[in-house]
């Protein structure tokens, strides 16, 4: 798919020399005008609320503040004890649990999806909307239903399994298991992004290159692996980037189904600063979490980045 | 696609699969449905495919013990603003990073895009504390201000503006008309179906907005729905019924909106995923 932009030279580039000349400068005093007024409607708002919350947070993460008292300095403390204190790697291990569990099956199951649904097939976009309708719901919602399907008692889930005789865990009740229910239910509900995603890329690939593949002798398989999947690429790289960020910031869903227990077993980064700020009011420490979970999140993302030369294909 | 007969029982299989797994991702949403119309469903009641004495009393519970009606409104009037708010940020920042060159617009765009890298979670604390001061906790215009603009219906809206052709403009300029005059009858009236698609996302993400919501309201009577349902959880741990009437209050507009809006909103996901 082409983007009009890249086709697209830039209005007026800027000339290479002479930027000091004041005279070069054509904008009139009406014309700074009019940029202004179509910029700060969304300038004043970015910066009051996006970049300079994100500088004070900085700032906050080297003091010692409980939202309440002055703030008072105290360097890197909040960092060093973080670094010391265990629960920090418990929590970036949970999280990191989640993604482990969630990405692999949101991908195989919404890349099936798209495959069934990329074919030849009745009320295609019907059967389409079925499996996206969970996404335009809300995390709370998801949790709390899930909750219910996965209720140790009278849930849905361990009545399906008593019938075949079989006893059902505690899910989100039991520490081994409230993070599988946490994760059963994040991928049924983005299920159906991974999908339309995916159906987007499946979409764009060029159907000579599977008759190429055909006249080469190339079997369904082979044709998967060697034409469908690396001509996907830069939609599972999507995917795969999008849903690391999202999935380091994983919070609503643990909120409502487990608020990180029982016995801290689902505690995530996310949670844990929630927890500092407003529960042990702890708000210097909870900045400076938030600031290794974005240094976190930018390093993983910045690593797919460079990394994508090596298995994603554009063209 | 010619299809033999070779093909008839694997397009069978397929159709078979496809609508098993499509009634798997539907049910629990019927589910919900049910048990949210089977009185005292949860510790003692489990409910049952088919209620023996459906009823509506949960939903009477939300909305005359709970301040749900309230609820309610606070949630449909937050979007409103919400995506109003958007709508014009986002509309006026396109037309000056598509229409209006000036010194270091590339660096300002790449400003604005990168906020949509940075997490929520970091600005929380400061936020927070920006709107104590203003004296902003817990009002509506707390809970609105950090939502006026959006990078993503900034970026969208100006893919959006860069397609409408040039020479629509240039010949409104002839006839005399100002930037004001062709950004708002030429570049909007060009633009509706990618304001359709903001439309539906603003909203959406404001009805479904959490951690932003639970921090700055904390009157009952200002809160939206997502953090109600919370509550609810809280208050009914075993009135497993009214629990789900309240996720189905919640569940019915954006379901309302999807069936209306579909096209916008896949298409929305889709032009994410192509970069």
């Amino acid at each position: 798919m082409v983007l009009p932009t890249v086709l697209r030279a830039p209005a007026a580039p800027p000339p290479r020399y002479a930027p000091l000349s004041r005279k070069k400068k054509r904008a009139s005093a009406g014309y700074v005008l009019t940029v202004l007024a179509f910029l700060l409607p969304s300038a004043i708002p970015l910066t009051l609320f996006v970049l300079g919350p994100m500088v004070a947070a900085a700032w906050i993460s080297f003091t010692e503040w409980n939202l309440i008292t002055p703030m008072e300095f105290i360097g890197w403390e909040n960092y060093r004890s973080l670094l010391a204190d265990e629960r920090t790697g418990q929590v970036f291990l949970h999280t990191i649990g989640y993604i482990a569990g969630y990405l692999p099956l949101v991908y195989i199951g919404g890349l099936a999806l798209a495959l069934a649904l990329n074919q030849a097939l009745k009320g295609r976009s019907f059967w389409r909307g079925i499996y996206f309708l969970p996404v335009v719901t809300s995390w709370i919602a998801v949790a709390i239903v899930w909750r219910w399907l996965l209720n140790p008692n009278n849930g849905v889930v361990n009545l399906a399994l008593g019938w075949f005789g079989i006893d059902g865990p505690g899910w989100w009740t039991d520490p081994d298991w409230a993070m599988v229910s946490i994760i059963l239910a994040s991928s049924w509900k983005d299920l159906g992004f991974v999908m339309v995603i995916l159906l987007a890329g499946l979409q764009t690939i060029n159907p000579d290159l599977y008759d190429a593949a055909k006249v080469d002798g190339a079997g369904a398989w082979k044709r998967f692996f060697n034409v469908t999947l690396p001509m996907l690429s830069p939609s599972t790289f999507f995917v795969i980037v999008i849903s690391l960020i999202n999935g380091f910031q994983v919070f609503d869903q643990v909120y409502a189904m487990t608020g990180g227990g029982p016995g801290g077993s689902t505690q995530v980064v996310v949670q844990q600063i929630y927890d500092l700020t407003f529960r042990y009011g702890a708000a210097g420490e909870a900045s400076a979490l938030s600031w290794l979970l974005f240094i976190v999140i930018l390093a993983v993302t910045v690593i797919q980045i460079i990394g994508q030369k090596r298995w994603v294909h554009y063209g | 696609m010619a299809k033999s007969p070779r093909t008839r029982p694997r397009s069978i299989v397929l159709h078979v699969v496809v609508i098993a797994g499509a009634i798997a991702m539907f049910f629990p949403f019927l589910w919900t449905f049910i048990t949210s119309i089977t009185p005292g469903a949860g510790f003692s009641i489990a409910p049952q495919l088919w209620p023996e004495n459906p009823s509506f009393e949960a939903y009477q519970t939300l909305f005359t013990e709970r301040p749900f009606g309230r609820v309610v409104a606070n949630s449909i009037g937050l979007a409103l603003v919400t995506t109003l708010a958007q709508l014009f940020t986002s509309a006026t920042a396109a037309y000056a990073f598509s229409r209006l060159p000036f010194r270091g617009r590339g660096v300002v765009f790449a400003v604005y895009l990168a906020t949509m890298m940075i997490p929520l979670q970091v600005l929380i604390v400061p936020l927070f504390a920006e709107l104590k001061a203003f004296g902003l906790l817990d009002t509506y215009l707390g809970a609105l201000l950090p939502t006026f603009a959006s990078a993503f219906g900034i970026f969208l809206l100006r893919q959006a503006v860069n397609q409408v052709p040039r020479e629509l403009d240039e010949a409104a300029k002839l006839d005399g008309a100002g930037h004001f005059r062709v950004f708002t009858q030429i570049i909007i009236p060009n633009i509706r179906p990618a304001l359709a698609t903001l439309t539906v996302f603003a909203f959406m993400s404001s009805w479904n907005a959490f951690l932003w919501p639970l921090v700055v309201l904390r009157s009952p009577e200002l809160q939206t729905l997502p953090i109600a349902l919370a509550g609810l959880q809280g208050q009914y741990t075993t009135a497993w019924d009214v629990v789900m009437a309240g996720s189905i209050v919640s569940i019915l507009p954006m379901l309302a909106l999807y069936i209306f809006a579909q096209k916008y909103i896949i298409q929305g996901v889709a032009s994410s995923g192509i970069k």
